[in-house]
């Protein structure tokens, strides 16, 4: 069970004009694991996640969630599959509430505005599964607060509850702690590693503290192409990497 | 939080509401003589704020800016008029779902083409069919060309062979439409706060992401759209009712240009605020009118003016006066520092009806 493939991608291809930001790329996560991807900035990894989840598609190559391409499905109807997704940049409803936010995303995925609507029921347990989320990410005492009345911290956490909320088989989190301070970054990852035992994820992070803290396997892609790829010791000792990726950022962070 | 205004708002709507609604008892006191005449400028008003809500559904609430929405005003009244038969009067019991449901399906022709842009091209496409019904009605032997059409007799609103209101007298055509716009308030008040509100609004911030989580965001857009044509048909038939006529101007850009102003003025997004936009353009315009024949550049300026200083329209004004703003991110820079976010709270929500 736990060696399953969820997803796998295989000669995965994206070119802009004559960039090529994924290049020839085979990756693939298993269930309850936690697949980190590291590299330097632009090497590819967002447009990577926006592969996986739909909202580009590969110039070659093809992606398989659970044996089936995905090939030709948009991003609503591979959100609906089960692949949820958080954003590189903040990306809320800023003028609804924390709660509401959660809510909206709760809702597509437990019978649709119409089922809410429908039935009491439906709509208790979306408002619930709200409240359960923003009480996993820690921001219960904000849920009536306008988003955009947070802090940013707490509109990245914010972030995450939204995709949770969803109840994904399979989670991308695009920098879920890019620009938070020293203190929220120990909590989301904290948070993060609560979730193991019931999600799988997919994880881009700069921060290695929390990337060898929390990754079962991380894969290192450079201008594109896959450096090397392997559970997490593996590249915590590579020379490879070392060289060309590490050695360019934080020595201590593996020291 | 959004669409929940402070105890204020309420209030005051419902005072202003009562003073409209007893008119009829104070008019011809203060107005004497020209008590009918304003009765019969109030009847407009009503229509009008009726219209404008429904284009607030639209760009305010969805944040899609139309500048074709007259095209249903004109849709209802040029349905009424074609569909009355010319000596005796139809029933208003056929005639509002017949407007209702002829609007519903141009709503959704319409709809299907426009709704996938966004923007300038929402403005442009939604212009260019109004533009294309002017047209196409003003160059139409059948439509009485760009005379329009007259109607000979209102439609009558009877009930077991008795007449439950009779629309030829004004003062019951003014509570008929009055009733009218309560029922549309009442509606995109209870539709804005409902689930499918909360989609709207998670549209209006962010269309992008409300797809990413699974959201069909057209289909909600379609259905909005749809709802905002109807209850503008019904503005355009209460119009057509009140002036005897139908006429290609009701249709044409100018009235959506209008009615956006209207819409600017009140403050958008509010639902209740373009009611006042209404009821303010329509006075200053009868103002300007008397005062001047380049009235025009008055209200231009007017406009200019309110869109400067009262970015929020009248409803801004009421929701957050310039006095209480002071009070408020004192208050809020303190709810900050300490982070009393907790305790904060409660008192934001009670102010909130
Ligand atoms: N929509 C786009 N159009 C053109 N170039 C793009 C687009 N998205 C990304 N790129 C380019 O692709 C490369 C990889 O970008 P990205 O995936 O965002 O990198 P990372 O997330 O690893 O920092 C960059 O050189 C970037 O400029
Ligand atoms: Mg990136």
């Amino acid at each position: 069970m736990r060696d399953e493939i969820v997803l796998a991608t295989h000669g995965l291809t994206r070119r802009f004009g004559g960039l090529v930001a994924v290049n020839d790329v085979d990756f693939d996560v298993k269930a309850n694991e936690i697949h980190a991807i590291l590299g330097p900035n632009g090497a590819g990894k967002s447009t990577l996640i926006n592969l996986l989840s739909g909202e580009i598609p590969p110039s070659e190559g093809q992606v398989l969630y659970r044996q089936q391409p995905i090939q030709g499905k948009s991003a609503r109807q591979i959100a609906r599959m089960g692949i949820g997704r958080s954003h590189q940049k903040t990306n809320i409803f800023p003028r609804l509430t924390c709660l509401q936010n959660c809510e909206l995303a709760a809702r597509i995925h437990m019978g649709g505005v119409f089922g809410s609507w429908r039935s009491r029921q439906t709509a208790q347990k979306v408002s619930e599964r709200a409240q359960e989320v923003l009480d996993t990410c820690q921001l219960n005492h904000r849920a009536y607060t306008t988003a955009a009345d947070m802090s940013y911290g707490e509109q990245r956490q914010l972030q995450i509850a939204m995709v949770l909320a969803t109840a994904p088989s399979l989670m991308l989190l695009d920098e879920p702690m890019a620009g938070m301070g020293r203190e929220e970054t120990a909590q989301v990852t904290d948070l993060l590693a609560s979730l193991t035992d019931r999600y799988t994820l997919v994880l881009i992070e700069h921060d290695m503290d929390s990337v060898f803290r929390l990754a079962d396997r991380i894969t290192v892609m450079v201008d594109g192409c896959v450096l090397e790829s392997g559970p997490t010791e593996q590249i915590r000792t590579s020379e490879k990497v070392r060289d060309v990726y590490l050695g360019r950022h934080d020595e201590e962070a593996i020291a | 939080m959004l669409h929940r205004y402070p105890k204020r708002a309420a209030f005051i709507m419902l005072i202003l509401t009562t003073l409209i609604a007893a008119f009829p008892l104070w008019g011809e006191v203060v107005f004497g003589s020209q008590a009918n005449f304003i009765l019969e400028k109030l009847t407009l008003m009503l229509i009008l704020a009726l219209f404008a809500m429904s284009l607030d559904l639209l760009v305010g609430v969805l944040g899609l800016v139309s500048l074709g929405h007259a095209l249903f005003f004109g849709l209802g009244a040029y349905t009424l008029a074609l569909a009355s038969p010319d000596f005796s009067p139809a029933s208003m019991w056929w005639m509002l779902p017949l407007v209702m449901g002829v609007s519903a399906c141009v709503g959704l022709v319409i709809g299907v083409l426009v709704i996938r842009t966004k923007g300038i091209f929402f403005i442009m496409t939604t212009l260019a069919f109004g533009q294309m019904l002017y047209y196409f009605i003003s160059t139409s032997q059948f439509a009485g060309g760009t005379d329009g059409v007259f109607i000979m007799f209102r439609p009558s609103l009877e009930l077991g062979g008795s007449t439950l209101l009779d629309l030829d007298n004004p003062y019951s055509f003014f509570y008929f439409c009055l009733g009218m716009l309560l029922v549309g308030y009442l509606f995109l008040r209870w539709l804005t706060r409902s689930y499918f509100g909360q989609v709207l609004d998670g549209i209006h911030d962010n269309e992008h992401r409300m797809q990413a989580l699974g959201y069909a965001t057209s289909g909600y857009k379609l259905i909005a759209f749809v709802i905002a044509g109807v209850m503008a048909a019904v503005a355009g038939m209460l119009a057509a009712m009140q002036y005897g006529f139908a006429n290609p101007a009701q249709l044409g850009w100018h009235t959506s240009g209008e009615v956006l102003m209207m819409l600017i003025l009140g403050g958008m997004g509010t639902i209740f605020g373009p009611i006042l936009g209404a009821f303010a353009y329509e006075i200053l315009l009868y103002i300007y009118e008397h005062t001047t024949t380049h009235w025009p550049i008055l209200m231009g300026v007017t406009i200019i003016v309110a869109v400067l200083i009262l970015p929020r329209g009248i409803a801004g004004l009421i929701i957050a006066p310039p006095w209480h703003r002071k009070r408020q991110t004192s208050a809020e820079i303190v709810g900050k520092e300490s982070k009393a976010s907790v305790s904060a709270q409660p008192v934001t929500q009670s102010k909130e009806d």
